[in-house]
């Protein structure tokens, strides 16, 4: 445990002084808050929480692409090699990588909270538990995808392009960018199978249905399952070394990452719940004359 | 003997898929001493010291380093070794003090940062960050990451490689001073000067087996290796003639200057005057230079260790 704060410690020094992870993790996801306001919300401010929501997902969402590429530029130049001579193990790097991510993301949650509230006038807090329980098992969740990658792949370059298609998946067909009941049926019943859809389902309900973390522990029971599986997973697969390449069976375990989801996908495929939940709150923005969110 | 070495190495094996890169590689490192592997790149020196940090695993072949398998034997091994590894980094925006504050953090025993800062003249270089030091300040950073734990031993792969000669020098002083403190150091080279300099022994590496091995001095002694005589004279002699000259084995030209290989050389010296005397020659200069652990490599292989 001591190895895993040093690290993470360590960690968060190098993220803060990194521009590039201070563009994609904070001003990015800030960006996006103000064009979505600028495009969605102009005119009506209680789409505020759900906007705010899909925001904070796609928040949530990026830790997986930073903590791939953070891990395999590690691998490649060789700092992870000289790691490995230490008494430091695959756990303690990998918890470190999970846990930095997550206390560098909720500073930005709260700016976005912070903003939507003051500064765009957002009503409502929606519910705090719920968001803030959210917001830790996303985050842990995706971040252990990113961890997945970076086990499975070799080379930057096969990271970026898993990367790039994980991300627009994520992006467009899980109800973050454009609303799920938007969506073509066919994508809708995709999308039920996707780790992105339960984080913004699980925000959005927070958010706008005031949901607490008891009514939302599907989608948290799924996370957490992934994560757990995710991380095992990545810490069977480490590699210090760019030279020691991944074995092919080592991407077939890695899909075993996603049967929490498969399984959650199948029951929601069956009962509709978070279809129906999502119908609703996507309507309850549609309908001008409601001005506070929806109490569940 | 083998049970009072800190270091044991027992016909070592390894093959990275068709390439046979260890041989059956044996040797032993004592306690306090610092023992070299000199060979050319591609001999087998980086396979054998990461077999020894347990960062590889040994075909067939048996390890010991303070009595542990590096293989099996976890944190207990990691806390008695430090090492400078061949091809490493550390992030760019790491500053010089917290890297070694992290690694000192990862053991029970540790020096203190400001005491390495000190010792490897690093304290103005604290807070720069990793990407702002020179090749020989990030290479003394690895040395003193490599003793932060107090380690009973300390592996240094290539530890000069790629760095000028006064920086290279710099840091020949740095591993004398740990052997200084009789740490037991593996160290490996291409350089004949840093083997001959630092090493009490030397193990010469080719193809993956060693093919010598004894202190710079036994190596020179047993070995059929010749001294070498460089002259210059005042005009051009034939080379056929120097080569008979007593005791030389060969005689090679070089620009200005005779290259005379000898076994006896103050015979060679007094019938290379009496030679010159009769073709009414004058001696410009002579140098006499005794074989080198690059000759004896050269002997022992046919090759240079350049090559």
């Amino acid at each position: 445990m001591r190895h895993t704060w040093a690290l993470t410690m360590s960690r968060m020094r190098l993220a803060i002084r990194n521009r590039a992870f201070l563009f994609f993790s904070l001003i990015m996801p800030i960006a996006f808050l103000f064009i979505y306001v600028g495009i969605y919300g102009k005119d009506n401010r209680q789409t505020m929480p759900y906007l705010l929501a899909e925001v904070m997902a796609l928040t949530v969402m990026g830790s997986f692409w930073g903590l791939s590429v953070q891990l395999v530029t590690f691998r490649e130049q060789g700092i992870l090699r000289r790691f490995r001579i230490t008494p430091v193990g695959a756990s303690a790097m990998l918890a470190s990588s999970l846990l930095s991510n997550y206390f560098l993301t909720l500073p930005t949650i709260f700016i976005e909270f912070f903003l939507a509230r003051w500064v765009f006038h957002m009503t409502g807090l929606g519910n705090l538990a719920g968001v803030f329980v959210m917001v830790t098992a996303g985050t842990i969740s995706f971040a252990s995808l990113g961890l997945i990658v970076a086990s499975v792949t070799n080379t930057m370059q096969e990271t970026q392009i898993i990367n790039q298609i994980i991300w627009f998946v994520f992006l467009f067909l899980s109800g973050a960018t454009l609303p799920l009941p938007m969506l073509p049926k066919f994508v809708q019943a995709f999308s039920l199978y996707l780790p992105a859809t339960y984080l913004v389902s699980g925000l959005q309900r927070a958010m706008m249905d005031s949901a607490g973390p008891a009514s939302l522990g599907a989608e948290m029971i799924s996370m957490v399952g992934c994560a757990l599986i995710a991380f095992l997973i990545s810490a069977q697969l480490f590699r210090w070394d760019a030279e020691a390449k991944a074995p092919r069976r080592a991407k077939l375990w890695a899909i075993s990452a996603i049967i929490p989801f498969l399984l959650l996908g199948a029951w929601e495929t069956a009962n509709g719940r978070l279809r129906s939940h999502a119908l609703n709150d996507f309507k309850s923005i549609s309908q001008p004359s409601s001005t506070e969110p929806r109490e569940h | 003997m083998l049970s009072t070495a800190t270091i044991e190495v027992e016909n070592l094996m390894k093959r990275y898929g068709d390439v046979e890169a260890l041989r059956g590689v044996s040797f032993t490192v004592n306690e306090g001493e610092v023992f070299g592997l000199l060979g050319p790149n591609g001999a087998g020196k980086t396979s054998t010291v990461e077999i020894l940090e347990g960062m590889r695993t040994p075909d067939s072949g048996r390890v010991r380093v303070c009595g542990l398998d590096p293989q099996s034997s976890g944190v207990e091994f990691k806390n008695v070794i430090g090492a400078s590894l061949q091809s490493t980094a550390l992030p760019d925006k790491m500053r010089v003090r917290e890297a070694l504050d992290l690694f000192g953090s990862f053991y029970p025993r540790r020096r203190g940062t400001p005491e390495l800062l000190k010792r490897f003249g690093l304290e103005e270089k604290r807070n720069a960050f990793y990407s702002q030091l020179s090749g020989g300040q990030k290479q003394r950073l690895a040395l003193a990451m490599a003793i932060v734990n107090e380690p009973r031993v300390i592996f240094l792969d290539e530890p000069t490689a790629g760095l000028d000669p006064q920086v290279r020098r710099e840091i020949y002083d740095v591993i004398e001073e740990l052997k200084k403190e009789k740490k037991t150091i593996l160290l490996t080279t291409h350089y004949i000067e840093e083997a001959e300099r630092l090493c009490d022994r030397v193990a010469i590496v080719d193809h993956g087996k060693v093919i010598a091995l004894g202190t710079p001095r036994e190596l020179k002694e047993r070995s059929g290796a010749v001294t070498r005589i460089t002259v210059r004279l005042a005009q051009p002699e034939n080379n056929g003639a120097l080569s008979n000259l007593e005791g030389v084995t060969e005689c090679r030209t070089e620009s200005d200057d005779y290259l005379l290989y000898s076994t006896r050389v103050p015979r060679t010296i007094v019938a290379l005057v009496k030679h010159l005397e009769e073709q009414n020659n004058e001696l410009v200069s002579l140098e006499i230079s005794a074989p080198s652990l690059e000759d004896i490599f050269l002997e022992l292989t046919g090759r240079r260790l350049r090559d």
